[in-house]
């Protein structure tokens, strides 16, 4: 496959993955904890170095994660004690994101692993960061784990369905009824930090937030329907990786820059033009309706 | 005859302070039963503590003489309708549809069944003709209903609703009535969080007055007495008045 096949097939995957996931945070009004969790995620990663001793994207991916459901557990504890939720996010966010920075300054400086690196990843050079496993070809690293982490995303989304729904439209319904709240929601949020972990490595921890909040938030303007919204987020979560490596080419800039300004050009887009919730529209209405009335 | 919810001894506390003191109260089955108090009584802190969604310091609930388990279905809930996002992107029937969730079990999706099960409670609050509209599109009054046809989803044999009539109008406020009374006569027992003194003795067969503590509870035209009502609402002068007239009237 050409590089440029695989800069595009990896940016859309990493926005399929993220568009729908993140579709549940904005739904559940968490998308700051999608911040949170990109970069308390370095922690893990950090940490999982330090112990390891080794690169491997297993053991990354391990660390993160858990560091990931650490973030929601710690923040979860500090909100239910009264803490605002915000500024429960807020302190846990800057808090295990410092303990991460101080580490990598201390004992990981030499390496790769610098926090430039890791908050600004530039998937221009995924293609060529290949491994071999079994009877596979040689492929990219990223391209094996986003694959992976699809898959996972897919395989929960499609068991757990009607919980994710309850759970977010009425979660005090959905306990009275004997659904695990708590389990769901941790679940949601294992899912979140594979995810971010994922798309971390290929697109740096930044941009993963615009990817995972920008495509949901634009599907959220153009439907009534969840099952819609997450297809549609996937939809703009794909358009935008492709749209933003021809933009990229076009103007000479970082690929993973250009991929994350397209999502938020496609969120104005949406916002403005959508035909039932876009500003416009609404302007529009109300000019019909003053319109109306002066007859 | 055994008796559908009993609590015994229940106290729950937020923070140090108890906002449900030693509770006692138990009701009987095939009722319409009101629990009245001001705001910040503990009304709506009763209802999640009997339903689990909140710890209990203190205490013991039965449901049907067993410990409530969710699992055993027997209990719908009506939360107060600011507890949700209306703004969600679904549909009236698909909110209805939730009320069988616990019906399906996991890894299943609502069946063919469900649906005509769910579109036929939607009728039976008037709501049909909504089934498709968004529930940001619909009024107050249109969402509440939409929740009641959801516990009726849910098929319970214990219904609690919190604030069922807050912000209908009259003619919603008698169709949601003749709708209890009817699940009445199914025998099943409706406990009703209610703030309108005046429509008490007319809606319901029991009160459960409550404000902290439970201060009396049993058959309407006992326990419904000014008396009762003056330490219920304490202080409250304005509120003492008119339950005066009410008292007096009925
Ligand atoms: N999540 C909470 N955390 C702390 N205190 C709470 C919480 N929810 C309620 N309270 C307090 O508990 C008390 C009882 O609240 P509750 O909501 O049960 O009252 P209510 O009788 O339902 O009132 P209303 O008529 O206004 O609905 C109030 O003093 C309230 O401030
Ligand atoms: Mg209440």
């Amino acid at each position: 496959m050409s590089y440029e096949a695989w800069i595009i097939l990896i940016g859309s995957m990493a926005g399929i993955t993220c568009g729908i996931t993140g579709c549940f945070l904005i739904l559940r009004k968490l998308s700051m904890l999608a911040d949170a969790i990109s970069h308390t995620v370095l922690l893990g990663i950090v940490l999982a170095f330090l112990i390891s001793q080794s690169m491997n994207g297993i053991y990354m991916l391990i660390g993160a994660a858990v560091v990931g459901l650490l973030t929601v557990v710690f923040v979860q504890l500090l909100h239910s004690s009264g803490v605002q939720e915000d500024a429960s996010i807020g302190v846990v966010f800057t808090f295990l994101f410092a303990i991460g920075v101080i580490l990598i300054t201390l004992y990981a400086g030499d390496v790769h692993l610098d926090v430039d690196h890791a908050l600004m990843g530039e998937i221009a050079f995924v293609p060529w960061d290949t491994v071999q496993i079994g009877f596979l070809p040689e492929l990219p690293k990223a391209f094996l784990m986003l694959s992976a982490v699809l898959l996972i995303v897919l395989v929960i989304i499609f068991l757990f369905y009607k919980e994710l729904k309850i759970t977010s439209f009425d979660p005090a319904m959905a306990a009275a009824i004997g659904i695990p709240v708590l389990f769901i929601h941790y679940l949601l949020m294992g899912m979140v930090s594979l995810t971010t972990v994922a798309s971390f490595d290929s697109v740096g921890a930044i941009l993963v937030v615009a990817m995972l909040i920008a495509p949901g938030a634009s599907a959220y303007l153009l439907t009534d329907k969840m099952s819609v919204m997450l297809i549609l987020s996937g939809v703009f979560g794909v358009a935008a990786a492709i749209i933003g490596y021809y933009a990229a080419m076009l103007f000479n800039v970082s690929i993973s820059g250009s991929m994350a300004a397209v999502n938020g050009i496609l969120f104005a887009l949406v916002f403005f033009f959508s035909p039932t919730k876009g500003y416009l529209f609404k302007k529009f209405a109300l000019k019909k309706v003053k319109y109306g009335s002066e007859q | 005859m055994m008796n559908p919810v009993v609590v015994k001894g229940l106290t729950v506390a937020y923070q140090e302070k108890p906002v449900l003191k030693d509770i006692n109260f138990e009701v009987p089955e095939g009722k319409l039963i009101g629990i009245i108090g001001p705001n910040g009584a503990g009304k709506s802190t009763l209802i999640k503590a009997i339903l689990g969604l909140i710890p209990k310091a203190a205490g013991q609930i039965q449901i049907y003489n067993k410990p409530y388990r969710a699992k055993d279905r027997v209990v719908g809930y009506v939360p107060q309708r600011g507890s949700v996002d209306w703004d969600f992107p679904t549909n009236a029937l698909d909110v209805v549809l939730m009320g069988r969730y616990g019906h399906v079990g996991w890894f299943k999706r609502p069946g063919k069944k469900d649906e005509a099960f769910a579109l036929e409670c939607l009728r039976k609050v008037g709501m049909a003709d909504f089934a498709d509209r968004q529930i940001s599109q619909l009024s107050g009054g249109q969402q509440q209903r939409v929740f009641l046809a959801r516990a009726l989803a849910q098929e319970a044999k214990v219904y609690f609703m919190d604030e069922p009539f807050v912000g209908v109008d009259a003619a919603t406020e008698r169709a949601i009535i003749d709708l209890l009374n009817e699940l009445k006569e199914q025998g099943k027992t409706v406990l009703v969080v209610h703030h309108d003194l005046q429509t008490v003795k007319e809606y319901f067969d029991h009160v459960l007055l409550l404000n902290v503590e439970a201060i009396a509870s049993g058959p309407t035209e006992s326990t419904f007495t000014m008396e009762n009502l003056h330490q219920t609402y304490g202080g409250k002068l304005a509120f003492l008045e008119k339950g005066q007239m009410i008292a007096e009237q009925k």
